[in-house]
């Protein structure tokens, strides 16, 4: 690629475009927020400094919630209500119910038609657009950055200046060009991609940067390819990744609830065809991945960026030269009860999860119910299915998909972020082994003492037809 | 926000890389809806033995030689992972008042200042010394000098550190940021004016 200086990246024409007050000596710039989304964990301390001060929301119409992170996804009851089992869950919904009413914020309630993980209405109702600044309390808000839309977590004392105010001040990061050429092989996924790419950078390695992903292998993926990729952006240390919107993007907006119609839909999309990076345009950082060399990928440690190719040995603490790198290794290998040079494939597993905001939209759904046509889950496993959203769990039930999972053996679930962070009664055992779909493989994030390994939903239903990790491409014949 | 400009105390060496918000809070204590009392659970699973109870005297926040430290000197790239500021909440609420690293995940240094735990960049060399000082002697003091944006060691060298200067301005004034965006009303509506079209998530 040129990279004379001349043009601009997608970054920099979303970015400029936001300014409400440039970056100065004295002051980060203020940006512009499209849209805040909101849910129950990180914005009732918000909500209360709003409060404290007399303010008000300033544009409640640029704000949604939804429930997700704390609450359950077990079955509904007679009722058809999702009971809230922990006292200090219900009393969190129970907050954030009043904060969304008193300051007039649409909201999608627990068990709500509409209802789910943030990062998965938020483009399945056609409010994620391209070119839009988007921020939430939540740092996998990189996901929207699949429609080339600046997308990244911010914390609660964020969450209320937006609030507030609808702006934020914030530095200008830099830029990281990804570029993943290539295609991609059988049985290898939009979550192989990104987990191989922060196994190629490190967990640290895009602090103070915006990624773009570009390149054949990125332009090839489905929009929830691409949100799965930008999603764990921030595993690299990116606040935020973002793909340049294209035919693919529009086709996925075009005809959704807050989709633009008529005349203005044909203004929006001359608009957005104007925003990917001008040929030129230079990147602050770039690296190159050949997608045609990836396999499965999944990670053997306690973050992200320990990831390796699924046919890999476990690396040794012994070949590492930096010290710091050596130690986190060897403590890495001492939770997740791993020794140097070991196989994953074929290490027994006791839970398989397959959802989260990474990986929980219907292509991935359907991506592993056709790998569990006719399998079973194996005994020693206990394989839950959790849909992202309410309406993903609809257009999953209309396919028949949870017939599918069901007759497997596996367990069907309402929506939510269930068990990738273990606050809402799904999680793992102290000592047990689960291949999962989410996006973090930290120490307990699963539950206390549980052990992740990360990796592709096809992937996930490989092994866990197997009881251990397997290999998806040794099982794929008869897949279409 | 308390102003904040002179901090001076001991420290404490966690020296592993990486230590992400989930260590430093678990998930599970964020059913919260307020700020309160979230001290005991920072490190919590690595401070408290399985029943996440009894005290785990290897972990070394828990030797009360170290239980006045102020400082908490890290491993490289500190505070990555989730978006949380119960991060920040939980490490001031456990006593410190400046944590030192490396490096810092972009979202933690965020939240960390903007409540007043200072988050202090070194280069790897003043990182070991203060793991070796914290280790040798439990008692090793450090001064940080927020204005002139130092940090110094017992021998008496002084190492510069990064700050922006609006954070740095709100630290020593002890004044948040909402303030200074709310007196920006008149711009912000300018801007809206001039870009009027937005998604509507009432419609």
């Amino acid at each position: 690629m040129k990279q004379n200086g001349k043009g601009r990246t997608l970054f920099e024409k979303v970015w400029n475009a936001h300014i409400v007050r440039e970056q100065s000596d004295d002051a980060p710039a203020v940006l512009y927020i499209d849209l805040h989304l909101v849910h129950e964990v990180t914005s009732p301390q918000a909500f209360s400094m709003i409060r404290e001060r007399g303010l008000k929301v300033r544009r409640p119409d640029q704000t949604i919630g939804t429930m997700d992170h704390s609450t359950p996804t077990t079955p509904r009851n007679e009722l058809g209500i999702i009971p809230v089992a922990d006292a200090m869950a219900a009393k969190q919904l129970d907050a954030f119910s009043k904060n969304c009413d008193d300051f007039g914020i649409p909201m999608y309630a627990l068990g709500d038609e509409h209802q789910g993980i943030v990062h998965v209405i938020g483009p399945e109702k056609g409010l994620t657009q391209p070119g839009m600044t988007i921020v939430c309390g939540d740092s996998h808000t990189s996901t929207h950055g699949a429609f080339g839309a600046l997308a990244f977590g911010i914390g609660t004392s964020e969450v209320g200046h937006v609030l507030a105010t609808q702006t934020l001040l914030q530095n200008r990061p830099h830029t990281m060009a990804v570029n993943v050429e290539g295609r991609l092989g059988d049985g290898v996924t939009a979550k192989d991609i990104i987990l191989a790419v922060i196994a190629r950078i490190g967990i640290g390695g895009g602090t103070g940067h915006v990624f773009e992903y570009r390149g054949e292998a990125i332009r090839s993926l489905s929009m929830e390819g691409r949100m799965t990729v930008c999603n764990m952006s921030i595993e690299g240390g990116a606040r935020a990744g973002m793909v340049a919107p294209d035919d693919t993007t529009f086709e996925y907006i075009q005809g959704r609830q807050h989709a633009p119609q008529g005349a203005e839909w044909d203004a929006a999309v001359a608009r957005w065809r104007e925003l990917p990076t001008d040929d030129g345009a230079a990147f602050d950082q770039e690296i190159t991945l050949r997608a045609d060399e990836l396999i499965p990928m999944i990670t053997y440690g306690t973050n992200p960026g320990m990831g390796m190719p699924i046919d890999a040995a476990v690396p040794a603490p012994e070949d590492e030269r930096d010290i710091n790198k050596k130690i986190a290794l060897e403590k890495a290998l001492t939770y997740m009860d791993l020794a140097p040079g070991q196989q994953l494939l074929g290490k027994a597993i006791d839970v398989v999860f397959i959802g989260s905001c990474t990986n929980s939209r219907i292509s991935d759904l359907r991506q592993a119910a056709q790998f569990m046509q006719g399998r079973k889950v194996a005994d020693s496993v206990r394989m839950m299915v959790v849909p992202g959203s309410q309406q993903v769990k609809k257009q999953a039930e209309s396919e028949g998909l949870h017939e599918i999972f069901r007759a497997a053996g596996a367990e069907w679930r309402e929506a939510g972020c269930s068990m990738c962070i273990a606050m809402n009664g799904d999680q793992l055992e102290p000592g047990q082994y689960a291949v999962s779909t989410s996006n973090r493989n930290f120490e307990g994030r699963q539950g206390k003492g549980g052990r992740t390994f990360l990796a592709s939903p096809l992937t996930a239903a490989a092994s866990a037809v197997a009881g251990s990790v397997t290999d998806p491409r040794s099982l794929l014949t008869g897949l279409n | 926000m308390e102003n904040v400009s002179q901090i001076r105390g001991s420290i404490v060496a966690i020296p592993v890389n990486d230590i992400d918000t989930d260590q430093i809070i678990p998930a599970r204590f964020l059913k919260v809806t307020d700020k309160e009392g979230l001290g005991k659970a920072a490190f919590c699973d690595w401070r408290y033995l399985e029943d996440g109870d009894t005290p785990n005297p290897e972990f070394v926040l828990n030797r009360p030689e170290y239980s006045s430290a102020s400082g908490l000197i890290a491993g490289n790239n500190f505070g990555c992972g989730s978006s949380r500021e119960h991060a920040p909440w939980a490490l001031l609420g456990a006593g410190f008042k400046a944590v030192i690293s490396t490096d810092f995940a972009d979202i933690f240094r965020n939240n960390s200042l903007k409540n007043g735990l200072l988050p202090i960049i070194v280069d790897e060399e003043t990182q070991q010394q203060l793991f070796s000082l914290a280790e040798e002697d439990p008692s090793t003091s450090v001064s940080v000098d927020v204005e002139a944006q130092t940090l110094t060691l017992p021998d008496g060298r002084a190492v510069s550190f990064p700050l922006d200067g609006f954070a740095k301005y709100c630290l020593l004034n002890g004044v948040d940021q909402l303030g200074y965006l709310l007196a920006l009303d008149d711009d912000v509506r300018a801007y809206e004016s001039a870009n009027p079209q937005r998604v509507v998530t009432s419609a």
